[in-house]
C-alpha cells in the first residue's frame, strides 16, 4: 500500500494541488463532454420533432 | 481557333493580376505598410538598447513579414470570386492547378516580394550586420513564397465566407510554423556565427513540398468552393 | 465477395447506421469505465512513489494518455475526412465533425496537466519544449477544423471544405513536430525538457497503457454519441428520423 492514510492519500505529498488539479479537471472536463451530449441530443430529438409535426401538419 | 497553351494561360493570368494590382496601387503599399508599422512597434514596445534589438531582431522580423503576409490572403481570390473570374477559370479547358499556380505567383510578387526587399532597410534599424541582413533577406525570399503557398489553401477554402479574415489567421498559423522556426533559424544562426545552410535547406524543402502540395489542393479548395 | 462490399456500405447510410451506433455505445461506455478504474488503482495503489518527483509524477497517468489520445484521434478525424471526400458519402463527414471536439478536448486536458506537472518539477507553468509546444499547435489545429466547419453555413460545402483541412493538417504535423523538435534543440540552455520521461517502470508504462485504452474506449463512446445528435440534426427533415420511437410524443 502506498499510503498511510486516508489524509496522505489526499495530501499527495505536497502536489495535493497538481495532482488532483490534474485528475478532477479531466474527470470534470469528460462530466462536462457526456452532460453537453446529453443536451445536444435532448435539443436535436426537439427538431426532429418539430419537423415532423411540420411534416405531418403538410401532409 | 485552338486553345491557348497551359503556359500561356499561366503567364496571362500573372500579367492580368499585375495589371490589376497596378491599378489598385494601394494593396502592396497596405501589406508593406503593416510589416513596417509591426517592425517599428517592437522596439517602441522593448526599448532601444541596441543588443537587445539585435538578438530579437531574426524573430521580430519574420513574425512581422509573416503577419503582414497573412493579411493579404483575404485578397487572393476574392476580388475574382466577387466578380465571377473565378468561376470562368475554373470552368476553363486548361487544368486549375496551372491557373492556380499563376494567381499564387502573382499575388506572391505584389505582396510577398514587397517584403523581400524592404526587410534590409528594416534590418538595419535593428542594427543587424551587413551579412546577416543578406542572410535575412535570401531566408524571407525563400519562406514568402512558402507562406503565400500554404495561405492559398486556407484562402480558397474560406471564400465567401462570413468572418473570413481571422478565420484564415487561425487556420494558417499552425501551418506556418515550419517556416517561421526555419527561417528566422536561419538568420539566428548566421548572427549567432554558425552557418545559416542547415535552416536554409530546410526551408527550401518547405518551399519544394509547397510547390508540389499546395496548388493542388488549392484547386480542390476553390472547386469545392465554388460549388 | 458482392455481398460483403456491400454489407459494409449498407452502413455508410445514416438511417442503418444510427440503429448500430446506438448499441454500441453503452458497450464501449462500460469498457472505458472499467478501464478506467483499473487504470486509476494502478496509478494510486500500485505505482510506487517516484524517487525525485514524489507523488506528483502521478499526473502522467492522465498527461500522457490525453496527448496520445489528441494525437491519435487527430489522424482518426483526417483519416474519416478523407473517406468522404474519396466516396462522397455524408456519414464519413459526420464521423470526423464527431471526432473533433473530443480531441480538442484532450488536447487541452494534454496542456492543462502538462502545466501542472511542468510546475513542481520544472519550476513553470508552461515550458517551450517540443513536446508540449507541438501539442498547442495541434490544439489549434483542432480549432481550426471545428472553426472551419462552423463558418460554412451550407453543410455539404462545410464537410468537405473542413476535409481537405484535416487532410492538409495531418500531413503536416509530422513537420510541425520535426521543426518543432529543432526549434527546442536550437534553443537548449532553456530548461529541461519534459519530453525526456523519467525511467519508465513497468507499472507506470501499464498504468499510462490502461488509461490510455480507457480514454480510446471513452472517445468511441463519446463519438458514436455525438454523430447520432448530428445525424439527427441534419437529417430531421428526413422520414426515418421522425419514424424513431424516440421521437414519438
Amino acid at each position: 500500500m502506498n499510503w498511510a492514510s486516508a489524509s496522505d492519500f489526499f495530501a499527495m505529498g505536497g502536489y495535493a494541488f497538481y495532482v488532483w488539479g490534474s485528475f478532477v479537471v479531466t474527470a470534470a472536463c469528460i462530466a462536462g463532454e457526456i452532460l453537453f451530449l446529453r443536451a445536444r441530443r435532448g435539443e436535436a430529438l426537439r427538431t426532429v420533432r418539430a419537423e415532423k409535426v411540420r411534416h405531418e401538419a403538410a401532409a | 481557333m485552338s486553345a491557348p497553351s497551359s503556359g500561356a494561360v499561366f503567364r496571362g493570368i500573372i500579367r492580368r493580376d499585375l495589371r490589376l494590382a497596378a491599378r489598385r496601387r494601394s494593396e502592396p503599399l497596405f501589406t508593406l505598410g503593416f510589416f513596417v508599422v509591426v517592425a517599428s512597434l517592437f522596439p517602441l514596445g522593448l526599448g532601444p538598447e541596441p543588443e537587445l534589438l539585435r538578438r530579437i531582431a531574426p524573430g521580430v522580423l519574420w513574425v512581422a513579414a509573416l503577419l503582414a503576409s497573412m493579411l493579404a490572403l483575404g485578397r487572393m481570390f476574392a476580388a475574382d470570386y466577387e466578380d465571377g473570374t473565378l468561376e470562368q477559370i475554373a470552368l476553363a479547358p486548361s487544368p486549375l492547378v496551372f491557373s492556380v499556380g499563376a494567381k499564387i505567383v502573382a499575388h506572391w510578387l505584389v505582396t510577398g516580394l514587397p517584403l523581400v526587399l524592404v526587410s534590409p532597410l528594416l534590418a538595419l534599424q535593428y542594427g543587424l550586420p551587413a551579412d546577416v541582413v543578406a542572410h535575412l533577406a535570401l531566408s524571407l525570399l525563400i519562406g514568402t513564397p512558402v507562406l503565400s503557398l500554404i495561405g492559398a489553401i486556407a484562402a480558397a477554402l474560406t471564400i465567401g465566407v462570413r468572418g473570413a479574415g481571422v478565420l484564415v489567421a487561425l487556420l494558417t498559423l499552425p501551418l506556418y510554423v515550419p517556416a517561421l522556426v526555419f527561417g528566422a533559424g536561419a538568420v539566428d544562426a548566421k548572427l549567432a556565427g554558425l552557418s545559416a545552410a542547415p535552416n536554409l535547406a530546410l526551408l527550401g524543402a518547405c518551399l519544394a513540398l509547397a510547390l508540389l502540395f499546395s496548388p493542388p489542393a488549392t484547386a480542390t479548395a476553390i472547386r469545392i468552393s465554388l460549388e | 465477395m458482392t455481398n460483403s462490399v456491400t454489407h459494409w456500405f449498407r452502413y455508410a447510410s445514416p438511417q442503418s447506421f444510427y440503429p448500430l451506433a446506438g448499441r454500441m455505445i453503452p458497450l464501449f461506455a462500460a469498457l472505458a469505465a472499467i478501464l478506467a478504474s483499473a487504470g486509476l488503482w494502478i496509478a494510486f495503489f500500485v505505482a510506487p512513489t517516484d524517487a525525485q518527483q514524489g507523488e506528483s509524477y502521478r499526473i502522467i497517468f492522465v498527461h500522457v494518455p490525453a496527448s496520445w489520445m489528441s494525437m491519435f484521434l487527430y489522424v482518426v478525424m483526417a483519416g474519416w475526412a478523407g473517406l468522404g471526400l474519396a466516396f462522397n458519402t455524408r456519414l464519413s463527414a459526420m464521423m470526423a465533425h464527431a471526432i473533433a471536439p473530443t480531441g480538442a478536448m484532450f488536447a487541452f486536458l494534454s496542456l492543462w496537466t502538462g502545466a501542472l506537472w511542468g510546475r513542481p518539477t520544472w519550476g513553470t507553468y508552461w515550458v517551450w519544449d517540443a513536446r508540449l509546444t507541438s501539442e498547442l499547435v495541434l490544439f489549434f489545429l483542432y480549432l481550426g477544423y471545428m472553426a472551419l466547419h462552423a463558418a460554412i453555413d451550407e453543410p455539404r460545402r462545410g464537410d468537405r471544405a473542413s476535409a481537405v483541412l484535416a487532410l492538409v493538417g495531418v500531413i503536416n504535423v509530422p513537420i510541425i513536430y520535426f521543426s518543432v523538435q529543432w526549434w527546442n534543440t536550437l534553443h537548449q540552455g532553456a530548461s529541461v525538457s519534459i519530453t525526456r520521461a523519467p525511467s519508465m517502470a513497468t507499472t507506470m508504462l501499464m498504468g499510462m497503457l490502461v488509461m490510455a485504452l480507457a480514454f480510446w474506449m471513452y472517445s468511441i463512446a463519446a463519438a458514436l454519441a455525438r454523430v447520432r445528435a448530428i445525424m439527427l440534426e441534419r437529417e430531421a427533415h428526413m422520414q426515418w428520423t421522425h419514424q424513431l420511437t424516440e421521437t414519438a410524443r
